[in-house]
């Protein structure tokens, strides 16, 4: 068994209006930077998983992302995963 | 003998109260049925109310739809019992799968709480039996997160089939092709965002909701008399 470190950012589906990017890329101008597009506001969701392997780690994942972690209808993800050292363990 | 209505209670539902009260007003009997109950026992209809199911977290509905009391909820719908999601119900309602789509942050980010005027597109439904098509109903809304949205292919079905069940007259919030509510294959699974138990008092602003809690109560009522026809019986 080993400890995976876990990054799941969770983006809004391109095509689909995201009212908060469209929030806050009106009011960016008004700091002065009128030179910005293309805002979009997604999560980032921090999770440690103990599993077998960095394999069997990231098919839990991914599973988890599809049944609770996101709403495909709106959201796209993407899954990082880096391998740390159990604690008590040399 | 009346109509019986589970209302289903989670943790952070604000609005079963309220639709009790409508239910009882117009002759049903409601009961309140708890997250983590394992049977619906016996009730005619079943209504998921509004409020912040689980405090919404991650998402609105999210943790609600794997609630203990929603296997029975879906048991109950595939059989063709009459099942309503109001406002957070309709989001855990997407969410569970039951009805397509979802519901994401009103446009324009404001929270919205008023009375809007509501078309009604169909009276196939076990929420609009008793209702006239084309006739306008004013229902209050009040949510954060009820922009509908869902792939085009989804929206042409509902289209096609006949399944958005009321629109709203002047889009408040953003939703796709002005959806207030739409219902399931089957019609007898209907999510809407406004709160028709609000409108059920002249006093209170409005009355419009009374004929579709009546409606709901002459499906829940079919229900009873023959299980799994209610879609049947309101039309």
């Amino acid at each position: 068994m080993a400890r995976f470190s876990v990054r799941v950012d969770v983006t809004h589906r391109p095509g689909i209006l995201d009212p908060q990017g469209a929030t806050i890329e009106r009011a960016l101008p008004a700091l002065g930077w009128s030179n910005v597009s293309e805002v979009s506001v997604g999560k980032s969701i921090h999770l440690t998983v103990d599993a077998d392997d960095d394999a069997s780690a990231r098919l839990q994942v991914d599973e988890m992302c599809r049944r609770l972690l996101t709403n495909p209808v709106l959201e796209d993800y993407g899954v990082e995963i880096a391998a740390v050292e159990a604690a008590g363990t040399a | 003998m009346s109509a019986t209505v589970g209302i289903v209670v989670f943790p952070g539902s604000n609005c079963e109260l309220d639709v009790a009260w409508a239910i009882e007003q117009f002759g049903g009997v409601p009961r309140l049925v708890f997250h983590d109950e394992a049977t619906l026992d016996g009730v005619d209809a079943v209504v998921l109310p509004g409020g912040f199911a689980h405090g919404d977290y991650l998402r609105t509905g999210a943790i609600a739809r794997f609630s203990p009391v929603m296997r029975p909820v879906r048991e109950f719908a595939a059989s063709g019992g009459p099942v309503i999601g109001i406002c957070n119900g309709f989001q855990v309602l997407t969410e569970a799968g039951m009805l397509p789509g979802a519901l994401q942050k009103n446009a324009g980010l404001r929270f919205l709480c008023r009375t809007v005027p509501l078309l009604v597109e169909t009276t196939d439904t076990v929420l609009t039996g008793l209702a006239e098509r084309g006739s306008v109903l004013e229902i209050p809304i009040n949510h954060f997160e009820g922009n509908y949205v869902c792939d085009d292919d989804t929206l042409r079905r509902l289209r096609d089939d006949d399944r958005v069940v009321v629109r709203y007259a002047r889009n408040p919030n953003g939703s796709l092709d002005d959806i207030a509510g739409i219902c399931s294959e089957g019609r007898n699974v209907v999510g809407l965002m406004p709160h028709p138990e609000r409108a059920c008092e002249p006093v209170l602003g409005s009355a419009d909701g009374v004929v579709l809690i009546r409606s709901l109560l002459a499906a829940a009522a079919g229900e009873r008399a023959a299980p799994g026809t209610a879609a049947a019986a309101a039309q």
